[in-house]
Protein backbone atom coordinates (compact mmCIF):
# COMPACT_ATOMS: atom_id res chain seq x y z
CA UNK A 1 0.00 0.00 0.00
CA UNK A 2 1.23 3.50 -0.90
CA UNK A 3 2.61 5.59 1.93
CA UNK A 4 1.63 9.23 2.51
CA UNK A 5 3.79 9.97 5.55
CA UNK A 6 6.97 8.15 6.43
CA UNK A 7 8.76 8.91 9.68
CA UNK A 8 12.09 7.31 10.56
CA UNK A 9 14.00 7.64 13.81
CA UNK A 10 12.69 11.17 14.38
CA UNK A 11 14.07 12.98 17.41
CA UNK A 12 13.57 16.50 18.71
CA UNK A 13 15.24 17.92 21.80
CA UNK A 14 14.48 21.19 23.55
CA UNK A 15 17.61 21.63 25.63
CA UNK A 16 17.67 18.76 28.12
CA UNK A 17 14.14 17.65 27.30
CA UNK A 18 13.54 15.10 24.55
CA UNK A 19 10.11 15.96 23.16
CA UNK A 20 10.20 13.31 20.41
CA UNK A 21 12.41 10.30 20.97
CA UNK A 22 13.44 8.17 17.95
CA UNK A 23 9.95 7.54 16.64
CA UNK A 24 9.09 5.56 13.50
CA UNK A 25 5.73 5.18 11.79
CA UNK A 26 4.03 5.24 8.42
CA UNK A 27 0.68 6.63 7.39
CA UNK A 28 -0.94 4.90 4.45
CA UNK A 29 -2.43 6.82 1.59
CA UNK A 30 -6.13 7.52 2.13
CA UNK A 31 -6.32 6.58 5.80
CA UNK A 32 -7.27 8.60 8.85
CA UNK A 33 -4.37 8.18 11.24
CA UNK A 34 -4.95 9.13 14.86
CA UNK A 35 -2.18 10.41 17.08
CA UNK A 36 -3.07 10.08 20.75
CA UNK A 37 -1.17 10.95 23.85
CA UNK A 38 -1.38 12.85 27.11
CA UNK A 39 -0.37 16.53 27.33
CA UNK A 40 3.33 16.99 26.64
CA UNK A 41 3.67 13.57 25.01
CA UNK A 42 5.13 15.00 21.80
CA UNK A 43 2.07 15.14 19.55
CA UNK A 44 2.26 18.81 18.58
CA UNK A 45 6.05 18.68 18.21
CA UNK A 46 5.67 15.76 15.79
CA UNK A 47 3.06 17.65 13.76
CA UNK A 48 5.24 20.76 13.70
CA UNK A 49 8.15 18.73 12.36
CA UNK A 50 5.98 17.00 9.75
CA UNK A 51 4.59 20.32 8.56
CA UNK A 52 8.02 21.94 8.30
CA UNK A 53 7.53 24.46 11.09
CA UNK A 54 10.46 23.19 13.17
CA UNK A 55 13.43 21.00 12.33
CA UNK A 56 14.20 17.71 14.07
CA UNK A 57 17.58 17.04 15.70
CA UNK A 58 17.82 13.73 13.86
CA UNK A 59 15.79 11.36 11.74
CA UNK A 60 13.78 11.87 8.58
CA UNK A 61 10.19 12.61 7.66
CA UNK A 62 8.72 12.46 4.18
CA UNK A 63 5.33 13.53 2.86
CA UNK A 64 4.36 11.70 -0.34
CA UNK A 65 8.07 10.89 -0.73
CA UNK A 66 9.17 14.53 -0.39
CA UNK A 67 11.67 14.86 2.44
CA UNK A 68 10.43 17.70 4.67
CA UNK A 69 14.01 18.85 5.29
CA UNK A 70 15.40 18.50 1.77
CA UNK A 71 12.34 19.51 -0.25
CA UNK A 72 10.23 21.50 2.21
CA UNK A 73 8.36 23.62 -0.33
CA UNK A 74 7.29 20.59 -2.40
CA UNK A 75 6.14 18.80 0.74
CA UNK A 76 4.29 21.85 2.08
CA UNK A 77 2.57 22.38 -1.27
CA UNK A 78 0.60 19.14 -0.92
CA UNK A 79 -0.31 19.42 2.74
CA UNK A 80 -2.59 21.62 4.79
CA UNK A 81 -2.57 22.19 8.51
CA UNK A 82 -5.16 23.00 11.13
CA UNK A 83 -2.78 23.84 13.96
CA UNK A 84 -3.79 23.61 17.60
CA UNK A 85 -2.96 27.19 18.47
CA UNK A 86 -2.69 29.08 15.20
CA UNK A 87 -5.36 31.50 14.27
CA UNK A 88 -6.88 33.00 11.18
CA UNK A 89 -5.86 36.64 10.69
CA UNK A 90 -8.41 38.36 12.90
CA UNK A 91 -7.94 41.72 11.15
CA UNK A 92 -8.84 40.21 7.80
CA UNK A 93 -12.31 39.14 6.71
CA UNK A 94 -13.14 35.47 6.23
CA UNK A 95 -12.94 36.00 2.47
CA UNK A 96 -9.57 37.79 2.66
CA UNK A 97 -8.18 34.98 4.83
CA UNK A 98 -9.20 32.42 2.24
CA UNK A 99 -7.84 34.46 -0.66
CA UNK A 100 -4.53 34.88 1.17
CA UNK A 101 -4.16 31.13 1.65
CA UNK A 102 -5.07 30.57 -2.00
CA UNK A 103 -2.35 33.00 -3.07
CA UNK A 104 0.23 31.47 -0.74
CA UNK A 105 -0.41 28.04 -2.27
CA UNK A 106 -0.52 29.38 -5.82
CA UNK A 107 -4.18 28.45 -6.41
CA UNK A 108 -5.38 30.27 -9.57
CA UNK A 109 -7.68 33.22 -8.85
CA UNK A 110 -10.88 31.83 -10.34
CA UNK A 111 -10.40 28.46 -8.66
CA UNK A 112 -9.68 29.95 -5.26
CA UNK A 113 -12.77 32.13 -5.50
CA UNK A 114 -14.96 29.16 -6.46
CA UNK A 115 -13.47 26.96 -3.73
CA UNK A 116 -13.80 29.71 -1.13
CA UNK A 117 -17.47 30.27 -1.96
CA UNK A 118 -18.18 26.53 -1.87
CA UNK A 119 -16.40 26.02 1.46
CA UNK A 120 -17.94 29.07 3.12
CA UNK A 121 -21.40 27.85 2.11
CA UNK A 122 -20.61 24.31 3.29
CA UNK A 123 -19.51 25.60 6.69
CA UNK A 124 -22.37 28.11 6.92
CA UNK A 125 -20.03 31.12 6.95
CA UNK A 126 -20.92 32.58 3.56
CA UNK A 127 -23.18 35.28 4.99
CA UNK A 128 -20.30 36.39 7.24
CA UNK A 129 -17.65 36.31 4.49
CA UNK A 130 -17.05 40.08 4.59
CA UNK A 131 -16.84 40.26 8.38
CA UNK A 132 -13.52 40.46 10.20
CA UNK A 133 -12.55 37.13 11.81
CA UNK A 134 -12.03 39.14 15.03
CA UNK A 135 -15.79 39.03 15.64
CA UNK A 136 -16.15 35.28 15.06
CA UNK A 137 -16.94 32.81 17.86
CA UNK A 138 -14.44 30.02 18.59
CA UNK A 139 -16.52 27.58 16.57
CA UNK A 140 -16.73 29.93 13.60
CA UNK A 141 -12.99 30.59 13.74
CA UNK A 142 -12.30 26.86 13.79
CA UNK A 143 -14.59 26.35 10.81
CA UNK A 144 -12.79 29.19 9.00
CA UNK A 145 -9.41 27.60 9.74
CA UNK A 146 -10.69 24.30 8.35
CA UNK A 147 -11.98 26.13 5.24
CA UNK A 148 -8.50 27.68 4.86
CA UNK A 149 -6.92 24.24 5.13
CA UNK A 150 -9.32 22.66 2.62
CA UNK A 151 -9.13 25.50 0.07
CA UNK A 152 -5.94 24.08 -1.40
CA UNK A 153 -7.38 20.56 -1.80
CA UNK A 154 -4.48 18.98 0.10
CA UNK A 155 -3.36 15.41 -0.39
CA UNK A 156 -2.49 15.21 3.30
CA UNK A 157 -4.37 17.11 6.00
CA UNK A 158 -2.88 17.61 9.48
CA UNK A 159 -5.33 18.39 12.25
CA UNK A 160 -4.12 19.18 15.75
CA UNK A 161 -7.01 18.95 18.24
CA UNK A 162 -9.54 20.22 15.67
CA UNK A 163 -12.64 19.91 17.85
CA UNK A 164 -11.10 20.95 21.16
CA UNK A 165 -13.40 23.32 23.04
CA UNK A 166 -16.13 23.29 20.39
CA UNK A 167 -19.85 22.80 20.96
CA UNK A 168 -21.35 19.44 20.03
CA UNK A 169 -22.85 20.64 16.74
CA UNK A 170 -19.66 22.32 15.46
CA UNK A 171 -17.56 19.32 16.52
CA UNK A 172 -19.89 16.97 14.65
CA UNK A 173 -19.80 19.15 11.53
CA UNK A 174 -16.00 19.12 11.59
CA UNK A 175 -15.89 15.33 12.10
CA UNK A 176 -18.35 14.79 9.25
CA UNK A 177 -16.23 17.04 7.03
CA UNK A 178 -13.05 15.14 7.88
CA UNK A 179 -14.83 11.89 6.96
CA UNK A 180 -16.12 13.37 3.71
CA UNK A 181 -12.73 14.69 2.57
CA UNK A 182 -11.07 11.42 3.55
CA UNK A 183 -13.67 9.59 1.44
CA UNK A 184 -12.67 11.86 -1.44
CA UNK A 185 -9.04 10.73 -1.07
CA UNK A 186 -7.40 13.06 1.46
CA UNK A 187 -5.07 11.36 3.93
CA UNK A 188 -5.76 12.68 7.42
CA UNK A 189 -3.31 12.89 10.32
CA UNK A 190 -5.39 13.64 13.40
CA UNK A 191 -4.02 14.51 16.79
CA UNK A 192 -6.69 14.40 19.48
CA UNK A 193 -7.37 13.89 23.15
CA UNK A 194 -10.85 12.71 22.40
CA UNK A 195 -10.90 8.88 22.50
CA UNK A 196 -14.40 8.64 21.11
CA UNK A 197 -13.44 10.90 18.23
CA UNK A 198 -10.39 8.76 17.48
CA UNK A 199 -12.50 5.61 17.75
CA UNK A 200 -15.13 6.96 15.36
CA UNK A 201 -12.78 8.46 12.78
CA UNK A 202 -9.47 6.64 12.67
CA UNK A 203 -8.41 3.64 10.63
CA UNK A 204 -5.29 3.31 12.76
CA UNK A 205 -4.03 4.95 15.91
CA UNK A 206 -0.58 5.64 17.32
CA UNK A 207 -0.30 6.21 21.03
CA UNK A 208 2.63 8.41 22.00
CA UNK A 209 3.96 9.01 25.49
CA UNK A 210 7.17 10.68 26.68
CA UNK A 211 8.05 11.21 23.03
CA UNK A 212 7.96 7.48 22.22
CA UNK A 213 5.38 5.46 20.33
CA UNK A 214 3.70 3.06 22.77
CA UNK A 215 1.47 1.29 20.22
CA UNK A 216 0.21 1.53 16.65
CA UNK A 217 -2.81 -0.42 15.43
CA UNK A 218 -6.46 -0.16 14.50
CA UNK A 219 -8.77 0.87 17.37
CA UNK A 220 -10.40 -2.59 17.26
CA UNK A 221 -7.10 -4.46 17.41
CA UNK A 222 -5.83 -2.27 20.23
CA UNK A 223 -8.95 -3.13 22.21
CA UNK A 224 -8.75 -6.82 21.44
CA UNK A 225 -5.07 -7.11 22.25
CA UNK A 226 -5.69 -5.66 25.68
CA UNK A 227 -7.36 -8.86 26.89
CA UNK A 228 -6.68 -8.05 30.53
CA UNK A 229 -9.02 -5.10 30.13
CA UNK A 230 -12.05 -7.26 29.33
CA UNK A 231 -14.59 -6.95 32.08
CA UNK A 232 -17.85 -8.25 33.47
CA UNK A 233 -20.30 -5.80 34.95
CA UNK A 234 -22.80 -7.13 37.47
CA UNK A 235 -25.43 -5.84 39.88
CA UNK A 236 -27.21 -7.74 42.64
CA UNK A 237 -30.45 -7.10 44.49
CA UNK A 238 -28.46 -6.45 47.70
CA UNK A 239 -25.17 -4.66 48.40
CA UNK A 240 -22.08 -6.87 48.13
CA UNK A 241 -18.56 -6.17 49.43
CA UNK A 242 -16.32 -5.45 46.45
CA UNK A 243 -13.26 -7.04 48.04
CA UNK A 244 -15.05 -10.42 48.18
CA UNK A 245 -15.61 -10.35 44.42
CA UNK A 246 -12.02 -9.38 43.72
CA UNK A 247 -10.98 -12.77 45.16
CA UNK A 248 -12.80 -14.66 42.37
CA UNK A 249 -10.23 -16.55 40.20
CA UNK A 250 -9.01 -14.69 37.05
CA UNK A 251 -10.33 -11.35 38.33
CA UNK A 252 -7.50 -8.81 38.27
CA UNK A 253 -9.42 -5.84 39.63
CA UNK A 254 -12.89 -5.09 40.98
CA UNK A 255 -14.42 -1.60 40.97
CA UNK A 256 -17.73 -0.25 42.21
CA UNK A 257 -19.32 1.82 39.47
CA UNK A 258 -22.64 3.29 40.61
CA UNK A 259 -24.91 0.41 41.66
CA UNK A 260 -22.82 -2.04 39.62
CA UNK A 261 -19.51 -3.79 40.17
CA UNK A 262 -17.05 -4.09 37.30
CA UNK A 263 -14.66 -7.04 37.38
CA UNK A 264 -11.64 -6.94 35.06
CA UNK A 265 -10.75 -10.42 33.86
CA UNK A 266 -8.99 -12.18 31.00
CA UNK A 267 -11.50 -15.07 31.26
CA UNK A 268 -14.99 -13.52 31.20
CA UNK A 269 -16.69 -16.90 30.69
CA UNK A 270 -15.28 -18.54 33.85
CA UNK A 271 -15.80 -15.31 35.80
CA UNK A 272 -19.52 -15.39 34.92
CA UNK A 273 -19.72 -19.01 36.18
CA UNK A 274 -17.96 -18.01 39.40
CA UNK A 275 -20.34 -15.07 39.85
CA UNK A 276 -23.46 -17.20 39.45
CA UNK A 277 -22.01 -19.70 41.99
CA UNK A 278 -21.29 -16.79 44.34
CA UNK A 279 -24.82 -15.40 44.00
CA UNK A 280 -26.34 -18.84 44.64
CA UNK A 281 -24.16 -19.44 47.70
CA UNK A 282 -25.06 -16.04 49.20
CA UNK A 283 -28.76 -16.16 48.29
CA UNK A 284 -28.42 -13.14 45.97
CA UNK A 285 -30.35 -12.39 42.80
CA UNK A 286 -28.46 -11.10 39.78
CA UNK A 287 -30.23 -7.96 38.51
CA UNK A 288 -27.99 -7.39 35.48
CA UNK A 289 -24.93 -9.03 33.97
CA UNK A 290 -22.93 -7.76 30.98
CA UNK A 291 -19.58 -8.58 29.45
CA UNK A 292 -17.67 -5.52 28.25
CA UNK A 293 -14.88 -5.19 25.71
CA UNK A 294 -12.22 -2.65 26.71
CA UNK A 295 -12.85 0.88 25.52
CA UNK A 296 -10.16 2.77 23.67
CA UNK A 297 -9.83 4.93 26.76
CA UNK A 298 -9.08 1.81 28.87
CA UNK A 299 -6.42 0.76 26.38
CA UNK A 300 -4.96 4.25 26.28
CA UNK A 301 -4.68 4.52 30.05
CA UNK A 302 -3.21 1.02 30.32
CA UNK A 303 -0.57 1.73 27.69
CA UNK A 304 0.32 5.07 29.20
CA UNK A 305 0.68 3.48 32.65
CA UNK A 306 2.78 0.63 31.28
CA UNK A 307 4.96 3.11 29.47
CA UNK A 308 5.38 5.16 32.61
CA UNK A 309 6.27 2.01 34.53
CA UNK A 310 3.37 2.29 37.03
CA UNK B 1 2.56 24.40 -9.95
CA UNK B 2 6.32 24.89 -9.68
CA UNK B 3 6.00 26.24 -6.17
CA UNK B 4 9.76 26.30 -5.64
CA UNK B 5 10.49 28.56 -8.63
CA UNK B 6 11.77 32.03 -7.92
CA UNK B 7 8.98 33.93 -9.67
CA UNK B 8 6.28 31.89 -7.97
CA UNK B 9 7.86 32.70 -4.61
CA UNK B 10 7.99 36.41 -5.53
CA UNK B 11 4.25 36.27 -6.34
CA UNK B 12 3.62 34.77 -2.91
CA UNK B 13 5.80 37.49 -1.35
CA UNK B 14 3.43 40.06 -2.87
CA UNK B 15 0.45 38.22 -1.34
CA UNK B 16 2.17 38.57 2.05
CA UNK B 17 2.83 42.26 1.38
CA UNK B 18 -0.85 42.81 0.57
CA UNK B 19 -1.82 41.11 3.82
CA UNK B 20 0.72 43.17 5.80
CA UNK B 21 -0.56 46.44 4.40
CA UNK B 22 -4.17 45.51 5.16
CA UNK B 23 -3.34 44.64 8.75
CA UNK B 24 -0.44 46.73 10.01
CA UNK B 25 -0.57 50.27 8.56
CA UNK B 26 -3.03 51.39 11.23
CA UNK B 27 -1.48 49.56 14.19
CA UNK B 28 -0.52 51.79 17.13
CA UNK B 29 3.26 51.31 17.04
CA UNK B 30 3.32 51.86 13.26
CA UNK B 31 1.39 55.13 13.49
CA UNK B 32 3.33 56.37 16.53
CA UNK B 33 6.84 55.48 15.37
CA UNK B 34 6.21 55.89 11.64
CA UNK B 35 4.23 59.12 11.52
CA UNK B 36 3.72 60.96 14.78
CA UNK B 37 7.25 60.72 16.17
CA UNK B 38 9.11 61.85 13.02
CA UNK B 39 6.60 64.68 12.60
CA UNK B 40 7.28 66.01 16.10
CA UNK B 41 10.99 65.44 15.68
CA UNK B 42 10.80 67.52 12.50
CA UNK B 43 8.96 70.27 14.36
CA UNK B 44 11.52 70.17 17.17
CA UNK B 45 14.33 70.72 14.69
CA UNK B 46 12.67 73.34 12.52
CA UNK B 47 10.57 75.59 14.78
CA UNK B 48 12.35 78.77 15.75
CA UNK B 49 15.28 78.28 13.40
CA UNK B 50 15.80 80.33 10.30
CA UNK B 51 16.61 77.54 7.91
CA UNK B 52 16.32 77.71 4.13
CA UNK B 53 13.28 75.85 2.80
CA UNK B 54 15.52 73.40 0.90
CA UNK B 55 17.22 72.34 4.13
CA UNK B 56 13.87 71.95 5.86
CA UNK B 57 12.66 69.86 2.96
CA UNK B 58 15.69 67.56 3.23
CA UNK B 59 14.86 67.05 6.89
CA UNK B 60 11.16 66.48 6.27
CA UNK B 61 11.71 64.01 3.45
CA UNK B 62 14.56 62.23 5.22
CA UNK B 63 12.60 61.80 8.44
CA UNK B 64 9.42 60.72 6.64
CA UNK B 65 11.04 58.09 4.48
CA UNK B 66 13.36 56.80 7.19
CA UNK B 67 10.81 56.45 9.97
CA UNK B 68 7.80 55.35 7.92
CA UNK B 69 9.74 52.74 5.89
CA UNK B 70 11.08 51.30 9.13
CA UNK B 71 7.79 51.33 11.03
CA UNK B 72 5.95 48.26 9.69
CA UNK B 73 8.88 45.87 9.24
CA UNK B 74 9.95 45.46 12.87
CA UNK B 75 6.34 45.03 14.04
CA UNK B 76 5.19 42.22 11.74
CA UNK B 77 7.21 39.21 12.89
CA UNK B 78 6.71 39.69 16.65
CA UNK B 79 3.00 40.49 16.16
CA UNK B 80 2.52 37.36 14.06
CA UNK B 81 4.54 35.20 16.42
CA UNK B 82 2.29 36.33 19.24
CA UNK B 83 -0.96 35.83 17.33
CA UNK B 84 0.29 32.40 16.12
CA UNK B 85 -0.15 33.46 12.50
CA UNK B 86 3.57 33.04 11.87
CA UNK B 87 3.25 29.28 12.32
CA UNK B 88 0.58 29.24 9.62
CA UNK B 89 2.83 31.21 7.25
CA UNK B 90 5.82 28.97 7.90
CA UNK B 91 3.76 25.84 7.23
CA UNK B 92 2.71 27.25 3.84
CA UNK B 93 4.86 26.58 0.76
CA UNK B 94 6.59 29.93 1.00
CA UNK B 95 10.34 30.24 1.59
CA UNK B 96 11.49 32.26 4.61
CA UNK B 97 13.17 34.73 2.27
CA UNK B 98 9.87 35.24 0.41
CA UNK B 99 8.01 35.88 3.70
CA UNK B 100 10.62 38.52 4.61
CA UNK B 101 10.63 40.06 1.14
CA UNK B 102 6.85 40.34 1.48
CA UNK B 103 7.33 42.24 4.74
CA UNK B 104 9.95 44.45 3.08
CA UNK B 105 7.64 45.20 0.14
CA UNK B 106 4.84 46.22 2.53
CA UNK B 107 7.18 48.50 4.49
CA UNK B 108 8.57 49.92 1.26
CA UNK B 109 5.13 50.76 -0.14
CA UNK B 110 4.08 52.37 3.13
CA UNK B 111 7.28 54.40 3.46
CA UNK B 112 7.26 55.43 -0.19
CA UNK B 113 3.62 56.59 0.01
CA UNK B 114 4.32 58.69 3.10
CA UNK B 115 7.41 60.20 1.48
CA UNK B 116 5.34 61.15 -1.59
CA UNK B 117 3.08 63.13 0.74
CA UNK B 118 6.18 64.87 2.17
CA UNK B 119 7.41 65.58 -1.35
CA UNK B 120 4.07 67.17 -2.26
CA UNK B 121 4.20 69.29 0.91
CA UNK B 122 7.71 70.41 -0.08
CA UNK B 123 6.59 71.34 -3.60
CA UNK B 124 3.60 73.27 -2.26
CA UNK B 125 5.96 75.18 0.06
CA UNK B 126 8.02 76.19 -2.96
CA UNK B 127 10.92 73.74 -3.05
CA UNK B 128 12.45 73.45 -6.50
CA UNK B 129 13.53 69.98 -7.60
CA UNK B 130 16.36 70.23 -10.12
CA UNK B 131 16.54 66.51 -10.93
CA UNK B 132 13.22 64.74 -10.43
CA UNK B 133 14.44 61.42 -11.84
CA UNK B 134 17.36 61.18 -9.40
CA UNK B 135 15.09 62.13 -6.49
CA UNK B 136 12.47 59.59 -7.49
CA UNK B 137 15.04 56.80 -7.88
CA UNK B 138 16.64 57.84 -4.62
CA UNK B 139 13.31 57.69 -2.81
CA UNK B 140 12.60 54.21 -4.19
CA UNK B 141 16.06 52.92 -3.25
CA UNK B 142 16.01 54.56 0.17
CA UNK B 143 12.51 53.28 1.03
CA UNK B 144 13.57 49.74 0.07
CA UNK B 145 16.83 50.07 1.99
CA UNK B 146 15.15 51.32 5.18
CA UNK B 147 12.37 48.74 4.86
CA UNK B 148 15.05 46.00 4.72
CA UNK B 149 16.73 47.57 7.73
CA UNK B 150 13.40 47.45 9.62
CA UNK B 151 13.00 43.74 8.91
CA UNK B 152 16.59 43.16 10.03
CA UNK B 153 15.86 44.90 13.33
CA UNK B 154 13.04 42.42 14.03
CA UNK B 155 15.39 39.45 13.60
CA UNK B 156 17.02 39.52 17.01
CA UNK B 157 16.11 38.94 19.80
CA UNK B 158 13.50 36.38 18.66
CA UNK B 159 10.74 37.84 20.79
CA UNK B 160 6.99 37.90 20.33
CA UNK B 161 6.65 41.23 22.13
CA UNK B 162 6.35 44.03 19.52
CA UNK B 163 7.22 46.80 22.02
CA UNK B 164 10.61 45.17 22.69
CA UNK B 165 11.46 45.27 19.00
CA UNK B 166 10.15 48.82 18.59
CA UNK B 167 12.28 49.96 21.53
CA UNK B 168 15.41 48.36 20.10
CA UNK B 169 14.69 49.75 16.66
CA UNK B 170 14.32 53.27 18.11
CA UNK B 171 17.61 52.88 19.92
CA UNK B 172 19.20 52.28 16.52
CA UNK B 173 17.17 54.81 14.53
CA UNK B 174 17.71 57.94 16.62
CA UNK B 175 21.52 57.97 16.56
CA UNK B 176 21.38 57.40 12.81
CA UNK B 177 19.15 60.45 12.36
CA UNK B 178 21.64 62.62 14.26
CA UNK B 179 24.73 61.41 12.40
CA UNK B 180 23.19 61.56 8.94
CA UNK B 181 23.03 65.31 8.45
CA UNK B 182 19.28 65.32 8.03
CA UNK B 183 18.94 68.79 9.53
CA UNK B 184 22.44 69.99 10.28
CA UNK B 185 24.99 69.41 7.53
CA UNK B 186 27.88 67.22 8.65
CA UNK B 187 31.42 68.25 7.92
CA UNK B 188 34.97 67.28 8.82
CA UNK B 189 35.56 64.11 10.79
CA UNK B 190 31.79 63.74 11.32
CA UNK B 191 31.67 62.58 7.72
CA UNK B 192 33.43 59.34 8.63
CA UNK B 193 30.81 58.52 11.23
CA UNK B 194 28.04 59.65 8.89
CA UNK B 195 29.20 57.22 6.22
CA UNK B 196 28.02 54.22 8.27
CA UNK B 197 24.41 55.43 8.07
CA UNK B 198 22.37 54.68 4.93
CA UNK B 199 20.31 57.79 5.65
CA UNK B 200 23.41 59.92 4.93
CA UNK B 201 23.36 58.88 1.28
CA UNK B 202 19.68 59.65 0.85
CA UNK B 203 20.15 63.06 2.51
CA UNK B 204 23.05 63.68 0.14
CA UNK B 205 20.84 62.80 -2.84
CA UNK B 206 18.08 65.16 -1.69
CA UNK B 207 20.63 67.95 -1.26
CA UNK B 208 21.81 67.29 -4.79
CA UNK B 209 18.26 67.46 -6.14
CA UNK B 210 17.31 70.65 -4.29
CA UNK B 211 20.44 72.68 -3.65
CA UNK B 212 22.52 71.26 -6.50
CA UNK B 213 25.43 70.23 -4.29
CA UNK B 214 26.29 66.92 -2.67
CA UNK B 215 29.23 65.45 -0.79
CA UNK B 216 29.28 62.13 -2.65
CA UNK B 217 28.61 61.58 -6.32
CA UNK B 218 25.07 60.59 -7.28
CA UNK B 219 26.31 57.17 -8.35
CA UNK B 220 28.17 56.84 -5.06
CA UNK B 221 24.94 57.53 -3.17
CA UNK B 222 23.02 55.03 -5.29
CA UNK B 223 25.74 52.40 -4.88
CA UNK B 224 25.80 52.90 -1.11
CA UNK B 225 22.00 52.57 -0.83
CA UNK B 226 22.04 49.41 -2.98
CA UNK B 227 24.93 48.00 -0.96
CA UNK B 228 23.22 48.66 2.37
CA UNK B 229 19.97 47.15 1.04
CA UNK B 230 21.69 43.94 -0.01
CA UNK B 231 23.59 43.75 3.26
CA UNK B 232 20.44 44.27 5.35
CA UNK B 233 18.45 41.75 3.31
CA UNK B 234 21.08 39.01 3.41
CA UNK B 235 21.76 39.44 7.13
CA UNK B 236 18.01 39.66 7.93
CA UNK B 237 17.26 36.45 6.03
CA UNK B 238 20.18 34.60 7.64
CA UNK B 239 19.27 35.67 11.19
CA UNK B 240 15.54 35.10 10.75
CA UNK B 241 16.19 31.62 9.35
CA UNK B 242 18.24 30.86 12.42
CA UNK B 243 15.91 32.39 15.02
CA UNK B 244 12.57 31.32 13.53
CA UNK B 245 12.42 27.90 15.28
CA UNK B 246 13.13 29.63 18.59
CA UNK B 247 10.36 32.12 17.92
CA UNK B 248 7.92 29.34 17.10
CA UNK B 249 8.73 27.07 20.01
Amino acid sequence: METSIEVKDLTKNYGEITAVNHIDFEVRKGEIFGFLGPNGAGKTTTIRILTGVIKPNSGTAAIMSYDILKEPLKAKQIISVVPEMANAYIDLTAWQNLMLIGELYGVPQRKRQERAEHLLREFELYERRNHLARGFSKGMKQKLILCMAMLTEPQVLFLDEPTSGLDVESARLIRDTIRQYNKDGTTVFLSTHNMEEANQLCDRIAIINYGRIAAIDSPENLRMESSSLKSVEISFDKPVPVNELSKIPNVTEAKKIGDKIRLYTDEPHSTINSLTDYARSKGLTIVSLNTLAPTLEDVFIKLIKEHRGD
Amino acid sequence: MPEYQFLEQVKRAFAIAKKDLRIYYKRGPVVIFGLIMPFFLFLAFSIGRSMPIEQLFTGLLGMAIFFSSMSIGPAIVPFEARSKNLERLVSAPVAVWAILIGDVIASFLYGFSISIVSLIIGLVLGVTITNALVLCLGMILAAFCFASFGVLLSAYPPTDIPSTVMMISNLVKFPLVFISGVFIPISGSGRIIASVSPLTYFTDLVNYCTEGNSYYSVFGDFAALIGFTLLFLVVAIKIHQKTLPERLS
